[in-house]
């Protein structure tokens, strides 16, 4: 036979329209179930997006609300990034709209109630929603009135990081931390004593602007990491690694230490420490702020009613994130009143729980997946290094690439994960891909 | 990371680069490929005149790849931190080696006349 460029090119066609066919058949495997229910998601973030394109997949003729009052939507671990003048701000923020599936309605209203008991939701805008299934995915608040003398106005100026407020806050952050890192001088880098996202960011922002200061030849700088607790991280081994790797960067930790206040003019923290009230003069602190559920959970009666006093998460069963005492609601992602897991990631492993047990109980039957509790964090230790760090319920380690990526070594492939691969992987969850 | 399926990959592929560009380099690579295998059964041999001189362009393949990735991802060889990461910087050389090689072969077949066999 001879093969002329015709005929090869025929050929090849052929055989490529053939691997296309094969690839659209697969991801259609599962069965969709057929309801008429009313299902109304709380929150179009990271877990109510992921679920509602799940969803639509699963359920043939269920009538699927999501309310949420943000038109951007904002990929959080990108904040990191913003705040250590590695990506613009604009790198975290997309249209939440661009994200939902088709057939699911937006309600660009916020939630100021729930009833459980006759099963309806009211919006700020007065709108009612009645459900059958509830699924509260709000995320969680940042108490700005909870630091003394701290507000929005002042991140960027005097000195005054907070990258959590948003992306362009972030980005302020940046202006203060870039000057630091070039005039040195005292950092203080502090955490919230309450629950938080990402307990892993706050080090992350010392390690960074630490590396960056490092690299501008300003010697001349102490930074003092402030912890509320006895450790540096919830998991002990983690906890240790984290001071060994600030004993040989000469970062200081400050442990039991919990901001109450700064002065902005001043330039002066405040500290509750066992021993009393304790100030520092700083010249650039970074403050994140406490973090407590959206007012309407535990003023709707579903927040734990004895655990995380004041904080307000849901009331949910740690494995199946069903609230425990309305069988028809769930929470997921940073509300949920569970000990871990208040990150992106915790979110992948969370939604396909919330979506088996829900989609079961709209078929009248017994969902069976379970959530263990993972949680996870590129933990970046410089500009191009980071720890992928991984764990669950029971601060066991559950590294992803056991033998290949180590877990507490610092590493430049878990540096790639964090930079190119993780919004990618965000963004594929989002689409209820990943 | 809970599931790492194919279609996991090509989710998180077509985030990184874009749906259109991720699909314009799969099948530029594709076609890059097809074209190789084309000009290797027209001319019935390998000509290894030109397979030297695609040889030649492997390193400049190869440092181009790695110096392309740590451009990209604000990174520089102190970076490199335990055994994965040699690894994974041998394996981005060693794609860009064999990218530019069967570029330059198929290039070179294509634009440079084929001298009459003798
Ligand atoms: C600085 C920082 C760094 C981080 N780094 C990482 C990381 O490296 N890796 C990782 O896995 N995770 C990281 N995270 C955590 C991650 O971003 C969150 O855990 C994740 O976004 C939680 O998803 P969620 O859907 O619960 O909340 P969100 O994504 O915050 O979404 C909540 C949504 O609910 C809406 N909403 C709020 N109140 C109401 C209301 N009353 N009515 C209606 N809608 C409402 C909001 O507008 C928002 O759109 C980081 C977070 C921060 C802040």
């Amino acid at each position: 036979m001879t093969l002329d460029r015709r005929r090869f090119l025929a050929l090849s066609a052929a055989a490529g329209l053939a691997a296309g066919a094969s690839a659209t058949t697969v991801g259609y495997a599962q069965d969709t179930t057929r309801t008429n229910a009313k299902i109304v998601i709380i929150g179009a973030g990271a877990a109510g997006t992921a679920l509602s394109n799940r969803l639509v997949d699963r359920l043939e003729g269920a009538q699927i609300t999501i309310v949420d009052p943000r038109k951007d939507h904002w990929y959080q671990p990108g904040f990191s990034l913003i705040a250590a003048g590695l990506k613009p701000a604009g790198y975290a923020v997309s249209r939440t709209s661009d994200w939902l599936p088709r057939g699911v309605k937006l309600v660009s209203e916020a939630v100021v109630a729930v009833d459980p008991e006759t099963k309806r939701v009211t919006t700020d805008a007065g709108t009612q929603l009645d459900y059958d299934v509830l699924v509260l995915a709000p995320g969680l608040v940042l108490d700005n009135d909870a630091i003394e003398g701290f507000s929005l106005d002042v991140v960027g100026r005097n000195g005054v990081g907070a990258l959590y407020a948003g992306p362009q806050y972030a980005a302020k952050t940046w202006e203060a931390a870039a000057r630091f890192s070039e005039t040195g001088g005292v950092g203080l880098f502090t955490r919230p004593a309450t629950e938080m996202k990402c307990a892993g960011a706050p080090l992350k922002h010392t390690f960074l602007i630490d590396d960056i200061a490092e690299r501008a030849g300003t010697t001349k700088r102490k930074i003092v990491y402030a912890s509320p607790s006895d450790n540096l991280f919830s998991v002990l081994i983690v906890s240790e690694k984290v001071r060994m790797l600030f004993q040989h960067r000469g970062v200081e930790p400050a442990y039991r230490h919990v901001l109450k206040a700064i002065d902005v003019e001043k330039k002066v923290a405040t500290f509750t420490t066992p021993d009393g009230d304790l100030q520092r003069d700083y010249d650039y602190i970074h403050v994140i702020q406490p973090q407590r559920a959206p007012s309407f959970v535990p003023e709707s009666g579903l927040a734990w009613p004895d655990r995380w006093i004041g904080q307000g998460w849901a009331e949910v069963d740690p494995h199946t994130l069903r609230h425990r005492r309305y069988a028809d609601i769930f929470a997921v992602g940073d509300v949920a009143g569970v000990p871990k897991g208040k990150t992106a990631a915790s979110v992948k492993w969370q939604v396909p729980v919330v979506e088996d047990h829900l989609v079961a109980h709209l078929a009248g039957r017994e969902g069976t997946a379970r959530y263990d509790g993972y949680t996870s964090c590129p933990l970046i230790t410089r500009v191009g290094r980071a720890m992928l760090v991984e764990f669950d319920y029971q601060n066991n380690l559950v590294p992803s690439f056991p033998g290949i990526i180590a877990p507490l070594e610092e590493l430049w492939v878990s540096w790639l994960m964090k930079e190119v691969a993780l919004k990618a992987t965000y963004n594929a969850m989002l689409r209820g891909r990943a | 990371m809970k599931e790492l399926t194919p279609s996991t990959l090509v989710a998180v592929f077509e985030e990184i680069f874009g749906r259109g560009l991720f699909w314009a380099m799969v099948v530029t690579a594709a076609v890059v490929t097809l074209a190789y295998f084309y000009v290797l059964i027209r001319d019935r041999r390998v000509s290894w005149q030109k397979f030297l001189f695609a040889q030649l362009s492997m390193p400049v393949g190869a440092v181009g790849a790695v110096f392309f990735v740590m451009w990209a991802t604000h990174s520089e060889f102190a970076d490199i931190g335990g055994p994965i990461d040699v690894i994974v910087l041998l394996a981005v050389a060693v794609a860009g080696a064999i990218g530019m090689a069967i570029l330059v072969y198929t290039l070179e077949s294509f634009l440079v006349r084929r001298k009459p066999l003798p």
